[in-house]
């Protein structure tokens, strides 16, 4: 959707509002599908907001804005970063301009923000990207389903196995200290160590942290076989280029949160990435045809190669459509637009292979072990060197005691005692 | 704490003063608290970051950054900062203002990704120090830190514009009767001031790296080091940059979960009992 | 500044009223979510004219506001959600916090005055949310807190915002007694000026101790109901920019003029979510709007407003 369309829209929505008549919402087919996207596009993580925008513009050019026969109308909203901004966007949305669904959100607590929100009006609430764990475990609400997306404990978890099998037997791990890092770290430690390795030590520090020396130099000193790092945005690209200064790379192998080495942190950065380890669903260098497909047209149409960003709500609301097709385009019965997108199973997304919800609203995976490599043009990307089949969230516990253990924090890292 | 946590609290204090020295300088001469000053920290290294990568030169970049912050510290000071001269208050909240926009403006310019300035072959890689690898180029930072320390001990105690600047922290009204033009004072030492700030950016650029919200981290360390250190003190900046810089590398060795408050704590102290920092003089 | 004595003439009395009876009944003629950003009008306008008890009628302007609202903020959410607590103790809990706060905050800051007092109160704010932010067994950290706390009586948004309504008239007609008594005069005399009121034997840090501690308890009323308002917290509501934009607020609507801080409120407000709706870039608008008013408006909204009225009743 263009400017002037969307500047359209919002008038007819303040005209209306501004005579005090509620806009008449006949549950006509010839009405628009509405769809509120928000997305961080000022604030500290601006650049993945912006992606965000364009994958899910992406996938809607793709279909020429159209699903059912019915138009879709595409309202985006800034969060801001700020998780009272994203609760103010989404009540606007929702109460304004009368959406049928909620997508997007990119920092946990925006997510958390708005689902807590959505939980009493019943607003279908799709988080391609929201990572937190409890809005698909102990935490459910309905209407908040993980399209494409990914829950934070899930891809460390073969990872951690991955590292036994190098015979690593030490390692340590540092983190940004919030919910993801806690649990992206609980995910590793408690497989790790369950599978008789060490954790000999965690690191976690503030969001933000300039100067990762301090950190650096006690890790030198560790005696590791391997560190775990649990980076997003800026502070990925800081610790990935101290490590390297400080002489710490090709000493001490790094095993990285997918986040770590994400297009949306490695395409600003040169040789000091290559060789990191991370664990993910999507890998943009994998050599299968359709991810070649999407990650080819991607690159040509926004000059650079798609982030984790693009692709997942590109991903998610192919995820949806295929679900409002299904439902002949009528997205007015929450209920059944959640039921139906529960039991679509994705079979045509970039992954070039089938995925399908469980339970619990959280998509069943198979999980690459990736390895950050050079392409022939001096670019970096991610490439597969193992793939660990239908990872569940729960891994390989049984998701109702799964869910009576604590859930991650600091303090409970599910590691085993010895 | 051993000797390689000294080398980086040293270190990121040096960076610390390049940047709260030429805000101290602002402060102490003409009154502002530029709240701009993080804002133009973080345009300096984005202006850095693009020379270096486009003309391969560092040097450049730091020459590049200094001078286009200096136009726009001279736009800010002629442009706006003109019509509020005098009240405090007024500048303040007006160089917020300008930081909003200025922030806003580098988010459109070079988008949200991080960025690291490229450094030259030469200062990759690292020394020993007694055993610790220590990278080379935060070596230089801490150099460069020195030496801006000396070279504005230098200029503020040695020359004539030195001379004037102490005078009119003391008293501006005084060198204005004695015949001087204070204005043309005032305006020296903003350019200076921002220069400096754009000088920072470029060296933290490279070993901090750049993204949206660096300005306002390095501003709240910057006033910190100030109310530390005493509005307009050279010393009062050195001394407060050590301490801010070490306690930052202490407090997140020993204390990571009161990393903030290792930094605020101390610093409202002091304020409290010496609302005109260690090294300050009352108005 | 010729303070609020202004509207002591029966003119300015039917203008409240009419205000407050617009007030009134809008809700029969918003919508929802126009009802909704009503309501946060009214609780960012009470925390704005916290602010302007210190800033126009002591002339100590706090960049820590933001943290003394947050904190009565947190202290409901925890209350309720992880101590059980009733949602109506927990407000008083949540006032009494910042009202604490607010009274450390005093204590450290009333040595300062000028661009000292503004820095202090931004650092003690920092700490606050830095306190907020990594302190997460308590408070949630970087994701804060959440649940469904407010009260069933009020759970309708209709009655929540009436309730808001009246709160925010009573708050206001509370700061109105508070800087129009023999104390808030002494507290511009200080404004004028602290030596001369030093000379004349009033214990001035005293004064700005009380005047202080006031502001933070009614920063700490708009927070309590900010809680039931939002039923979420986190570290951004403690934020330097929620001080920041707060004190635009107060600045935007006239400082000293008190109830320019609910037309201040209404302006940052509306341009965040109107303009931010039709560009991006509402950032640098807030900037640029926030440098002019500096320039040429400093005394606000209504200030400006009453300042040509003058004029042009000194003409006649």
């Amino acid at each position: 959707m263009d400017r002037r369309q969307f500047l359209q829209s919002t008038a007819a929505g303040l005209a209306a509002a501004g005579t005090g008549l509620q806009p008449m919402r006949a549950m006509a087919q010839g009405e628009p599908i509405r769809i509120g996207l928000m997305a961080p596009l000022t604030g500290v993580i601006a650049s993945g907001g912006k992606e965000m925008v364009e994958g899910t513009q992406f996938w809607f050019e793709k279909i020429n804005y159209q699903i059912a026969g019915r138009k879709v109308e595409l309202i985006i909203e800034d969060d801001a970063s700020n998780p009272d901004t994203a609760l103010q966007k989404a009540r606007r949305l929702v109460e304004q301009n009368n959406v049928h669904f909620l997508t997007g959100n990119l920092l946990a607590n925006t997510g958390l923000a708005v689902a807590n929100y959505v939980k009493g009006t019943g607003t279908p609430y799709f988080i391609p990207i929201i990572a937190a764990d409890e809005l698909t475990q102990r935490g459910r609400i309905p209407n908040v389903i993980r399209t494409a997306g990914y829950s934070g404990s899930a891809f460390p978890r073969p990872l951690a196995d991955w590292a036994l099998k190098q015979g690593y037997k030490r390692i340590a791990t540092i983190s940004q200290d919030y919910t993801f890092g806690h649990e992206q770290c609980g995910g590793f430690s408690q497989v790790f160590t369950e599978g008789g390795g060490t954790i000999v030590q965690q690191f976690w520090h503030p969001l933000n942290t300039a100067d990762f020396s301090p950190y650096l130099g006690q890790i030198a000193d560790l005696k590791i076989d391997a560190l775990f790092v649990m980076e997003t945005g800026a502070d990925a690209t800081r610790f990935t280029q101290q490590f390297n200064s400080f002489g710490l790379k090709g000493k001490i192998p790094l095993l990285g949160a997918m986040n770590m080495t994400d297009q949306s942190v490695i395409r600003t950065m040169g040789p000091e990435v290559e060789g990191i380890i991370s664990a993910a669903h999507f890998a943009e260098g994998a050599d299968i045809s359709a991810t070649k497909e999407f990650v080819e047209a991607y690159t040509k149409k926004y000059e650079k190669i798609p982030s984790l960003y693009g692709f997942s709500m590109y991903s998610g609301m192919m995820w949806v459509s295929r679900a409002i097709e299904k439902l002949g385009g009528k997205v007015e019965d929450k209920a059944a637009l959640i039921e139906a997108v529960l039991k679509t199973e994705l079979t045509d997304s970039p992954l070039g292979k089938p995925v399908k919800l469980d339970a619990y609203g959280n998509p069943i995976y198979d999980v690459y072990i990736r390895k950050v490599t050079k392409r022939a043009d001096g670019k970096f990307w991610n490439v597969p060197v193992e793939t660990y089949p239908a990872v569940s969230q729960f891994w390989k516990y049984d998701p109702e005691a799964f869910m009576k253990e604590p859930a991650f924090s600091r303090n409970y890292q599910g590691v085993k005692k010895s | 704490m051993s000797l390689f946590q000294l080398l980086n609290g040293l270190t990121f204090a040096a960076l610390l003063f390049v940047v709260a020295s030429g805000f101290t300088l602002i402060f102490g001469l003409l009154r502002i608290v530029n709240l701009a000053h993080g804002a133009l920290y973080l345009f300096g290294g984005y202006i850095g970051f693009t020379i270096a990568t486009k003309i391969g030169s560092f040097t450049l970049g730091i020459v590049g950054a200094m001078a286009a912050v200096a136009v726009m510290g001279f736009a800010l000071n002629e442009g706006l900062l003109r019509f509020v001269r005098g009240f405090e208050l007024r500048q303040v909240l007006l160089s917020l203002g300008v930081a909003f926009v200025l922030n806003d403006m580098s988010l459109v310019i070079w988008g949200g990704d991080s960025f690291t300035v490229p450094i030259p072959e030469e200062l990759t890689g690292g020394f020993r120090v007694f055993g610790t690898f220590y990278p080379k180029y935060r070596l230089f930072v801490l150099l460069m830190g020195v030496l801006i320390f000396i070279g504005l001990w230098v200029l503020i105690n040695k020359t004539r514009l030195g001379a004037l600047i102490r005078a009119g922290v003391d008293d501006a009204e005084m060198v204005e009767a004695a015949g001087i033009n204070i204005q043309r004072v005032f305006l020296m030492t903003f350019l200076l001031g921002s220069a400096l700030a754009g000088m920072g950016g470029v060296m933290g650029g490279a070993f901090l790296s750049l993204y949206p919200s660096a300005d306002s981290e390095i501003l709240v360390f910057s006033l910190a080091i100030v109310i530390i250190g005493g509005r307009g003190s050279l010393i009062g900046v050195g001394v407060g940059s050590l301490m801010v810089g070490l306690l930052n590398t202490l407090g997140q060795v020993m204390f990571p979960e009161l990393a903030y408050f290792v930094i605020f704590g101390p610093m409202a102290a002091i304020l409290a009992f010496r609302p005109m920092g260690l090294f300050g003089k009352a108005v | 500044m010729s303070g609020v004595s202004r509207s002591k003439s029966p003119m300015g009395a039917l203008v409240v009223l009419a205000i407050l009876a617009v007030g009134v009944i809008a809700p029969f003629f918003l919508s929802r979510y126009q009802i909704g950003l009503a309501t946060q009008i009214l609780i960012f306008g009470m925390l704005a004219m916290s602010i302007d008890i210190l800033v126009g009628f002591t002339g100590r302007t706090s960049l820590g506001h933001g943290a003394i609202f947050g904190a009565s903020t947190y202290v409901v959410l925890y209350c309720v959600t992880q101590s059980g607590l009733s949602p109506y103790l927990a407000v008083l809990l949540g006032i009494a916090t910042a009202t604490v706060l607010a009274a450390i905050f005093a204590l450290l800051a009333v040595r300062t005055n000028g661009v000292y007092f503004l820095l202090l109160t931004l650092a003690l704010g920092m700490i606050v949310w830095g306190i907020c932010l990594r302190w997460t067994q308590v408070t949630g950290g970087e994701n804060g807190l959440r649940g469904d706390i407010r009260p069933k009586a009020l759970s309708d948004y209709k009655d929540f915002y009436w309730f808001i309504l009246a709160l925010a008239a009573l708050v206001t007609f509370g700061i109105r007694r508070f800087v129009q008594s023999p104390f808030g005069l002494t507290l511009r005399g200080i404004r004028d000026s602290d030596s001369r009121m030093r000379s004349l034997g009033y214990n001035v840090p005293l004064h700005l101790f009380i005047g202080f501690t006031m502001s933070g308890f009614f920063a700490g009323v708009a927070g309590a109901f900010y809680a039931f308002f939002n039923n979420f917290v986190s570290p951004s509501t403690v934020a330097l920019t929620q001080s920041v934009e707060s004190l635009l607020m107060a600045i935007i609507g006239g400082v000293g003029t008190l109830y320019g801080s609910f037309i201040g409120a209404s302006a940052l407000i509306a341009l965040q979510n109107l303009v931010s709706s039709h560009t991006e870039r509402w950032q640098s608008v807030l900037g640029i709007t926030f440098t002019l008013i500096m320039i040429f408006a400093p005394e606000g909204i209504v200030g400006k407003f009453r300042a040509l009225r003058e004029k042009y009743a000194n003409k006649h």
